[in-house]
């Protein structure tokens, strides 16, 4: 096998830059592995930023993969607006009751700042730390739920999709507020060490609503938002459809985009080829029942159809590893990668 | 004098563009001799069951199967009598959604129960043993059960568990996120079959109640 002669920094970034690197990096998006790894419970781990930095590098020591992961949950945003975390001992926190119940509220909001949310320090913290110990070596991804979605979780998706359709005067507002505060958001990331924001935007995707009312919506939010935030964006629909505004997403001003795991990863990398890289597309549900042959199989077909040409990173389709998979599981998809993903791919002949 | 599918067709495009008044006009046209419960069973079910399907072959999106089920609702709500609950002759339906305060799903299983005219009982987000007690206590004898998260997905087989101490039968059906991206999940947890699309749950009901309606 080839040593490996890049960094995780200067793999991620060749492969970013649409070229092959010496091997296809991974990504397996750990959030709440990380209090498995420390031995803590979810609430707890999740109490502090120092706990999702430790968990961070020791999870990259053991699998060796490459990005560390500032996460935490979507529900800290939806925290900064008044809204609650509910938390399992077997998953990651859900948002409890929608802060915003009363659409007419909408006209007198006020977006909430970023150092008066304890929720989105605790996040900044654990960038800060990461920064400080790994510097350079490796990127640090961080989250923002882009304004167009986060509604789904301040007023609930019913009361929304009834808003975008219904109230558009509404809608403007809203979208108005919550720009300022993502932009906010996630400039502080930025600012505390972040490599790339991944913008989670899943009511964009044409699995919830169809692309003529995406074009009036959650893309021109994009593009105003990403412009703004002044560093790297990825853009991620935490597994819904995109191959229908592929165009569209690279004129959001992104750089990468996360493919869905009910999405042809390889008519996807025909369409995005030369144009946008792809970060994808391993199924995480599926992923807690896998054994090591089918994690091998599945990287490999994954590599197989998008890693040619490089622009690739491996990946799962939801942002998100679940809490079930289990290292053994983890461990075979790093040995997976660098068994098949060293370039050049000569074995695909 | 048009035909079934070319009304069904005009109906489902109606729902598309979200026109409220031509959806209305179609089934309510008086020149159309049909019982209005026919109607319903030839041109709304029909077209929320095709929505559906267009909806997981990544043809339409969520929004319009929502909306759809919206308008569909309120048009059958105008049209058939109310029930308060499940009368002679119907399985006895119950519907929750499990340890989760997000209910699209849910919301949308209702409608499309209530466009079919077929009651139920609507228990709204509960845990797995309230859920359980709510259905012994009310005699249901079909349970609807919808998820948002993994975590939850994986506690139907408590629900599960907790019906088989019944001592009568009950049909699970599940739906959701996690069994959609999952395909094997919901054998895993002991359910009686999965909806991949809320309309899917039409025919399962009548799978399970012994034939059509």
């Amino acid at each position: 096998m080839v040593r490996s002669s890049m960094t995780s920094m200067e793999r991620v970034v060749a492969a970013l830059s649409l070229k092959e690197p010496d091997r296809v990096p991974w990504f397996p998006l750990l959030t709440t592995t990380g209090a498995r790894e420390l031995g803590l419970p979810i609430r707890e781990y999740f109490s502090k930023g120092s706990n999702v930095a430790e968990a961070q590098l020791r999870m990259r020591k053991k699998f060796g993969h490459d990005c560390l992961y500032a996460f935490m949950h979507a529900s800290a945003e939806v925290e900064a607006w008044g809204g609650e975390s509910v938390y399992y001992d077997d998953g990651p926190p859900n948002c409890g009751m929608p802060p915003l119940a009363d659409p007419e509220r909408i006209m007198s909001l006020q977006p909430p700042r970023v150092k008066d949310s304890p929720s989105l320090i605790k996040a900044l913290d654990a960038i800060r730390l990461m920064k400080e110990r790994a510097g350079d070596e490796v990127p640090i991804l961080s989250v923002v739920i882009s304004p167009f979605s986060l509604p789904a979780m301040q007023m609930g998706l019913e009361s929304y999709l009834l808003l975008i359709h219904e109230r558009q005067d509404l809608l403007a507002r809203l979208m108005e507020v919550n720009e300022e505060f993502t932009v906010e958001w996630g400039r502080a990331q930025v600012d505390a060490g972040t490599t790339a924001v991944v913008y989670f935007d899943p009511l964009s995707s044409p699995t919830i609503i169809p692309r003529e009312l995406y074009l009036k919506t959650g893309f021109q939010v994009a593009r105003r938002t990403i412009s703004r935030i002044g560093g790297p964006v990825a853009m991620h629909f935490a597994s819904g459809r995109c191959i229908p505004i592929l165009d569209d997403v690279v004129q959001t001003g992104v750089g990468v985009l996360c493919a869905g795991c009910e999405e042809d990863l390889g008519e996807l990398k025909r369409l995005a080829k030369g144009r946008i890289a792809l970060v994808g597309n391993l199924n995480g549900l599926e992923m807690r029942r896998w054994s090591p042959a089918r994690v091998e199989e599945e990287v490999k077909r994954a590599i197989a159809v998008a890693g040619p040409g490089g622009g690739f990173i491996l990946s799962d389709s939801h942002g998100e590893i679940p809490w079930q998979v289990s290292d053994e599981v983890i461990f075979a998809m790093g040995e997976a990668v660098r068994r098949w993903g060293e370039y050049p791919l000569d074995w695909r002949s | 004098m048009k035909s079934r599918e070319e009304r069904s067709s005009e109906f489902e495009a109606a729902l598309l563009a979200l026109d409220r008044l031509e959806a209305a006009r179609l089934l309510t046209d008086e020149g159309d001799e049909r019982h209005v419960t026919a109607r319903i069973e030839q041109d709304v079910v029909p077209a929320m069951e095709r929505l559906g399907r267009l909806w997981e072959d990544g043809r339409v999106s969520l929004s319009q199967v929502y909306m759809s089920g919206r308008i569909c609702e309120e048009l059958v709500g105008r049209l058939l009598p109310q029930h308060a609950e499940p009368s002679g002759g119907d399985a006895r339906i119950g519907l929750a959604v499990l340890e989760d305060r997000h209910i699209l799903g849910k919301r949308m299983v209702a409608a499309t129960l209530t466009a079919s005219g077929h009651p139920f009982f609507d228990y709204g987000s509960v845990n797995a043993e309230t859920l359980v007690e709510r259905v012994e206590a009310d005699g249901v004898e079909l349970l609807l059960v919808s998820t948002l998260m993994l975590n939850s997905a994986l506690r139907v087989a408590k629900v599960r568990e907790g019906l088989d101490r019944l001592g009568r039968p009950v049909r699970l059906i599940v739906g959701g996120a996690p069994f959609r991206l999952e395909p094997e999940l919901w054998r895993e947890t002991g359910a009686d079959a999965m909806c991949r699309n809320a309309s899917e749950v039409v025919s399962l009901i009548d799978r399970f109640s012994g034939g059509g309606r």
